[in-house]
């Protein structure tokens, strides 16, 4: 009846081995608050999100009582607001914003995400107001989290936007250090992504749904370290079967939550997501692969491997696989990244690389606090290109530190741990930058 | 509802006298029984039935209570986690 062996496993990954589900995310439609009136629009929209996930910190801690399993946070997505708020002519959504992190606060959730603009191939009425409105929004704001979608392989990308959020990047800063940490630039932004900054609640989802997120690159190291030396299929399968039994722990816990909330279950998002805490860093697993230290050569590689061994051994543990799937590489929630950066191996040229093979992309990245507008914005056009060439998602998170150098570090608490300031490459790109316009769709979007 | 019960730690006089006087109190039946060293670790196992209406969270915790007392690690989940995970 009773497996020691798989119980003694299961065991060891929830204690030693920081096996745990980042997140339940309840993704909610603000479709029904749209009004002309502002001010109605927003009582409506606290109404709804505050009716809806009523429950949902609640059911999440009665499932880590009954499971032992921990949900280190409980989330809500929302149409993105660019969507919702161009109806009220309002010339900034900052309101908006208040509203939602009023009602993260009276749920107890950790992130509301949303405060999103899909600007591909242009702007509607109320994109330009919103992005404008980023910096003073999460300024303003402990809880909202920011998203806008630059690019696509379906349609290009948006230069007048990428343009627009350089300068949103570097006004942030300017306010508070923190509001680009809760804001990212994404070129094939996923619609059911349960992960901050940059989950939102997709046009195309249901009203109310369930999304977990799981993480466990402590479990991933612990299982390679039992195939030392051993070739590369081996360790492939090893990260396959490990991804399996750590999705089935979303796939439960996320049918449970939706299960007792009474809403749709939609999808398990089975990313290697990192910590600051020691033994919870992806960078570890791929020194245990084999890199003498990220960032080295070899990186990409092993890196490319792990993610898509990742993909293969959750695919077949849960009956919706979606949001971001594969590795994540934020820098400062990284020890071993961090460490990394600090002797000197990994730099922006190199995470750059990586991107193109993982689940991101530039992410959580401290820069000098004088890097140009244009200069933000040409990083986010490299890595957009990087997506929409590939048919992947990436995404931008730099965060510019006022007054900081490279050689420096910044402290940011909590879940987002520190990080050295990294070097940016200082030839100009203003010219490109100031030509805006929009990038064509890529010749393989042509498939119908 | 039926949980696993799970007691990894240095081996000791009266682990399963007293984790059983604390289930026996909570009214908590014991389905079967394991026990074996694993990596130096002394490890049991229990498969037991939660009575219908039971405070999990109170059984629980005091569960985790004799732990922290006989300095073992002490962990009482229900058993779909497990079987979750290893079973397709």
């Amino acid at each position: 009846m009773m497996n020691a062996n798989q119980i003694y496993e299961t065991s060891q990954m929830l204690a030693s081995e920081n096996l745990d589900i980042r997140t339940i995310t309840m993704g909610i439609s603000l479709l029904d608050c749209i009004d002309s009136d502002s001010d109605r629009a927003c009582q409506k929209i606290y109404d709804k999100i505050t009716t809806k996930a009523r429950n949902l910190v609640k059911v999440g801690q009665e499932i880590e009582a009954e499971y032992g399993i921990k949900i280190a946070n409980k989330r809500v997505t929302v149409t993105p607001i660019a969507l919702i708020a161009a109806a009220s002519h309002d010339h900034d959504y900052v309101k908006y914003a208040q509203t939602l992190d009023r009602a993260a606060r009276t749920l107890g959730i950790d992130f509301i995400g949303g405060f999103s603009a899909l600007v591909q191939k242009g702007y509607q009425e109320g994109d330009r107001v919103l992005i404008d409105s980023i910096p003073e929004a999460l300024a303003e704001t402990d809880y909202v989290c920011s998203s806008v979608n630059v690019g696509s392989s379906k349609s290009g990308i948006n230069m007048d936007a990428v343009a627009q959020l350089g300068r949103v990047v570097v006004d942030g800063a300017k306010r508070d250090v923190m509001t680009n940490a809760k804001l990212v630039v994404f070129c094939n932004a996923v619609q059911d992504n349960p992960f901050m900054a940059g989950g939102f609640h997709g046009v195309s989802e249901p009203d109310t749904v369930i999304n977990a997120g799981v993480s466990g690159p402590g479990v991933v190291k612990a299982a390679l370290e039992k195939v030392k030396d051993q070739p590369m299929d081996v360790v492939a399968e090893t990260i396959k079967k490990t991804a399996f039994k750590v999705t089935r722990m979303g796939q439960l816990v996320g049918s449970i939550a939706a299960d007792k909330l009474g809403v749709p279950f939609g999808i398990v998002d089975l990313s290697l997501a990192p910590t600051a805490t020691p033994g919870d860093s992806v960078a570890e697993v791929l020194e245990e692969i084999g890199v003498g230290q990220v960032g080295g050569h070899g990186t990409t590689a092993a890196l490319a491997m792990l993610n898509d061994a990742v993909k293969k051994g959750g695919i077949m543990a849960c009956s919706h696989v979606g949001g971001l799937s594969g590795a994540f590489i934020p820098v400062s929630e990284d020890a071993g990244m961090i460490k990394a950066v600090e002797s000197g191996t990994l730099n922006i040229a190199k995470l750059e690389a990586m991107t193109a093979v993982c689940s991101v992309g530039l992410d959580m990245i401290a820069i000098p606090g004088d890097t140009p507008a244009e200069t933000i914005s040409a990083m986010i056009a490299d890595e957009a290109a990087i997506g929409m060439i590939n048919n992947k998602t990436t995404a931008v998170r730099v965060i510019p530190v006022p007054g900081k150098q490279v050689g420096d570090t910044v402290e940011f608490g909590g879940l987002l741990g520190h990080a050295p300031i990294m070097a940016v490459n200082p030839a100009p790109a203003d010219r490109l930058i100031h030509r805006g316009g929009l990038i064509p769709a890529p010749i393989h979007s042509f498939k119908n | 509802m039926n949980a696993i019960l799970t007691v990894i730690g240095k081996d000791q006089v009266g682990i399963i006298a007293q984790v059983s006087q604390v289930l026996a109190k909570h009214q908590v039946n014991i389905l079967d029984v394991s026990q074996t060293l694993m990596k130096d670790n002394f490890v049991m196992m229990m498969l037991v039935a939660i009575p219908t209406g039971a405070d999990f969270t109170t059984i629980s915790s005091a569960l985790t209570q004799l732990g922290d007392r006989l300095q073992l690690e002490i962990n009482l989940r229900n058993a779909k986690l497990y079987d979750a995970m290893h079973t397709i």
